[in-house]
């Protein structure tokens, strides 16, 4: 029976090989056969050596990783529209690998029996199966886009790239060469290549290079005033050319480029001076072929135009954290450089919904990151906590402009959930009229926090006080930050607050020095390294600051490393916590990239003995920052 | 009654053993000429069977009705003008198709209340009992999902269309009845996935 649900399976399918070569009519009819499967992440879909099933699956939704053993190694990744678990059904054998939902996945499952006919019908049904086995990969058509897998084609390299040959691979190099004759003046030159866009230009002669001109021989030779700007090409170029045949791996193109300490390459047909020129490669495309390199993949960033296109540079993002992290550099230079590029994306995100935005905004206004963002601590796929400040207005526009920016933030809202940042179950985000507010309206709110400390408006002003500027006007949140020491150091009760606040986060460890973990849930027996090991040292670390009045400095880290600065007598402790905190975020960091999730909960028997002992050691450190600062703020008074 | 069933604040309505996956659930929609209980009409029914996270395309309901009462400015949202010619059975004869199809499953719908009321009072004009099935609303199920305080501001209802943008699913077909039936199965299913990150979830807790 055909029917709405039937439709929009046959909406998605024909979109995607082999279902696109089926007829309209059959695709519906057989849409009307499908079952449509949820699975969790992580979720088996069928093991190795299973019998198979009667259907094999389509990806609707999400990713499906296929895995062989012995060391579970993920063979291939399937996104949307991919197929997978059809080769055993046609073949009639077990299932040779296992498919496990890489996240969460709705999969469109297809009965053998239904789809046959038309594989045997349909030629080119049956032409892309056959090439499909031949070629071994899901997709033959996907063979199109290796051939671009620098640069510009970001989609099918994530995941699964072959890091170890990569090197070898045939360098990709721009085909667009800007000529001249040898009798072009300098100055023309130079409007060319401006015009052009390009930073090296090739002088030939009877279509043959005979020399190169580069910024660099503008630079050095015209610009000093050693030669006038009517000085022909012949006499300023660099000659001979180094030529190079165009096929050339992305090795061999850095060693020729370090060899002649030269930036350019110019690629012609045999590889000798003598025939034609076909390419110009520079220092740029070898660079860009070297992949997952911060610059590369800025750059890759500000090329994007939707927020879907950002999702796989996070991918790639994630790869290099765990290119770091495999390199055992240093975790403060490790977070940097992630919460920059996380950063990046965040704000090209912003970027992209300004531009969907019908009008620029009435006035400035400043974007925040909350918590652990704003910390600049934030290195995995974790919620989103943010806040928009914008300037005050007068009453009559208040209302049109608090509309402007709470769509505005549901567009940025929705990009960055694209993205990989889930929604805040406390709806703690700009799209919420509290979270989207002027600056008078925050000063309001802040105060009302400062000067009314219950326990919600401790926890509220923990969240907020960590923010930092993510994009827009630092003025405003200058301003805000001004008003919020000010207040503190008005209402000094509140500092109690927020102690015995920052002491309230649960013990890591119990009576016994064992592990205490958690009693319920899907983290049932699991170490929340979260709650009860980063957390206190942050939240000490925010009271700490705050009491010293230091504004700007975010990270939890850094916060400690001021800190022993200002108070040589505990000096020690400091620096231990500051340490202690890097360990432990490292620690998570590794956890959740090893799971795919926010590394929060730890299965402790995963845990090697001398990780447990680091772990533990770190706790002692915490016990005696939340002593001191029990004693220096006086808590017991007040709990 | 003996004393510990004093103690016992709620009784649980399932057996233990039952987990949620083998459960068979009808996630269903109604699409009715307005919200008058008394006047207006069902004018179309969809529902699908949700069981093992697997729902079945083929095992779906649909179901368009005769009706003679008709309200214009309720057209433009579901689209179903009076004379769409689809084959159309009278309401005796889809109440009794439906029937057949939900059998003893557990409802769940988007505002619950709403839907069952509406089949309730058909199934009253037709001179048949009312639904007794065991019944869950995504609209309160999805406020268990998130963080609990007085001082978050939140609010009080949640239509479909707040649950399709934040769990992500395509609103295309939004307002026909099997189309929301299935942005329903989904969103339910994502609800369960969180509500099980939160603490152990069992059919007995969904009710609770």
């Amino acid at each position: 029976m055909k029917n709405t649900i039937s439709q929009r399976v046959a909406d998605f399918l024909k979109n995607f090989p082999p279902f696109s070569f089926l007829h309209q009519k059959d695709l519906e009819k057989l849409s009307e056969q499908i079952s449509i499967v949820y699975k969790d992440k992580d979720a088996v879909i069928f093991a190795e050596n299973d019998k198979t099933h009667d259907s094999f699956y389509v990806v609707h939704k999400g990713a499906v990783a296929l895995k062989k053993s012995p060391k579970n190694t993920v063979l291939d990744m399937c996104d949307e529209g991919d197929i997978f678990g059809l080769r055993p059904l046609l073949a009639q054998e077990n299932y040779i690998m296992e498919a496990v939902a890489y996240e969460e996945t709705i999969l469109y499952a297809v009965p053998i029996a239904v789809f046959k006919p038309y594989a045997l019908e349909n030629r080119n049904v049956g032409n892309f199966l056959i090439e499909s086995y031949a070629s071994n990969t899901r997709n033959p058509y996907s063979d199109i886009h290796k051939d671009k897998l620098y640069g510009d084609d970001l989609l099918h390299e994530n995941h699964h790239s072959e890091r170890d040959s990569f090197d070898l691979q045939p360098i990709k190099y721009s085909k667009k060469i800007v000529t001249c004759s040898p009798s072009t003046t300098a100055r023309d030159i130079a409007k060319i290549m401006t015009k052009n866009k390009v930073g090296a230009i090739l002088i030939v002669d009877e279509m043959l290079p005979i020399g190169i001109i580069t910024d660099k021989d503008l630079r050095n030779k015209i610009v000093t005033g050693d030669y006038s700007i009517l000085t022909t090409a012949e006499t300023i170029m660099t000659k001979p050319v180094i030529t190079y045949p165009k096929k050339m791996t992305v090795t061999e193109a850095q060693m020729a480029m370090m060899k002649s300490n030269i930036s350019y390459l110019c690629l012609t047909k045999d590889g000798t001076t003598n025939t034609k020129a076909v390419g110009i490669l520079s220092k740029h495309d070898v660079m860009v072929a070297l992949g997952n390199n911060p610059a590369v993949l800025i750059k890759a960033l500000k090329r994007t135009k939707k927020a879907k296109e950002i999702k796989p540079i996070r991918a790639r993002i994630m790869q290099l954290l765990q290119g770091y992290l495999d390199q055992n550099i240093p975790m403060t230079l490790i977070s940097k450089i992630i919460t920059e590029l996380n950063e990046a994306c965040i704000t090209r995100v912003i970027e992209i919904s300004l531009e969907k935005m019908s009008s620029p905004p009435p006035v400035k206004f400043a974007w925040l990151a909350l918590g652990s963002q704003g910390r600049s601590e934030q290195m995995l796929h974790t919620d989103q906590d943010n806040a928009i400040v914008y300037e005050n207005v007068s009453d009559v526009f208040k209302e049109e402009t608090k509309i402007y920016f709470l769509k505005f933030a549901t567009l940025v809202n929705k990009g960055l959930f694209e993205i990989g940042y889930d929604y805040c179950p406390a709806e703690m985000m700009a799209s919420n009229p509290k979270w989207c507010m002027s600056l008078d309206e925050w000063k309001n709110q802040v105060h009302h926090w400062i000067t009314n400390p219950g326990k919600n408006e401790v926890l509220l002003s923990f969240i907020f006080f960590d923010y930092s500027l993510t994009y827009g006007d630092a003025a405003i949140t200058n301003e805000l930050s001004d008003f919020i020491f000010e207040n503190v150091k008005a209402n000094p009760i509140f500092y109690v607050h927020l102690v015995s606040g920052a002491l309230q986060s649960p013990s890591p460890t119990g009576f016994f020095r064992q592990f205490l973990v958690e009693q319920d849930g899907a983290n049932k027996d699991h170490f929340d390294i979260k709650r009860r090991a980063l957390m206190p040292l942050t939240d000490a670390a925010r009271v700490l600051i705050l009491s010293h009045s230091i504004k700007g400095i975010s990270n939890t880290a850094e916060r400690f490393e001021k800190l022993a600065d200002l108070e040589p007598n505990n000096r020690e402790l400091y620096l231990s916590c500051s340490y202690s905190f890097k360990a432990l975020l490292k620690f998570r960091t590794k956890q959740g990239l090893l799971h795919n999730d926010s590394g929060q909960f730890i299965a402790l028997e995963t845990l090697s003995k001398m990780e447990k002992i680091k772990l533990k050691r770190t706790f002692k450190t915490i016990k005696e920052l939340q002593e001191l600062i029990s004693v220096r703020f006086n808590v017991s008074n007040l709990v | 009654m003996s004393l510990f069933n004093f103690w016992k604040k709620e009784e649980d309505l399932f057996d233990e053993n039952i987990t949620i996956e083998e459960t068979r659930f009808v996630v269903l929609d109604t699409e009715t000429t307005g919200f008058d209980y008394d006047n207006d009409r069902i004018l179309c029914i969809g529902a699908l069977v949700l069981q093992n996270g697997v729902i079945s395309v083929q095992d779906s309901f649909e179901v368009y009705i005769q009706q003679d009462h008709y309200d214009k400015s309720t057209a433009q949202i579901h689209g179903i003008l009076k004379a769409f010619v689809v084959q159309r059975p009278s309401e005796k004869e889809a109440l009794e198709q439906f029937l057949a199809f939900l059998g003893d499953s557990i409802i769940i719908a988007h505002h619950t209340v709403f839907d069952v009321t509406m089949i309730n009072k058909a199934l009253e004009r037709n001179g048949d009992p009312e639904l007794t099935n065991k019944r869950l609303d995504t609209a309160i199920l999805y406020k268990k999902t998130l963080i609990q305080s007085h001082l978050f501001e939140r609010k009080d209802h949640y239509t479909l269309d707040d649950l399709a943008d934040k769990f992500d699913i395509s609103k295309k077909d939004r307002h026909t009845a099997l189309g929301d039936a299935y942005i329903t199965a989904i969103a339910f299913l994502k609800i369960i996935k969180k509500l099980k990150e939160k603490k152990h979830v069992n059919l007995n807790s969904l009710f609770k």
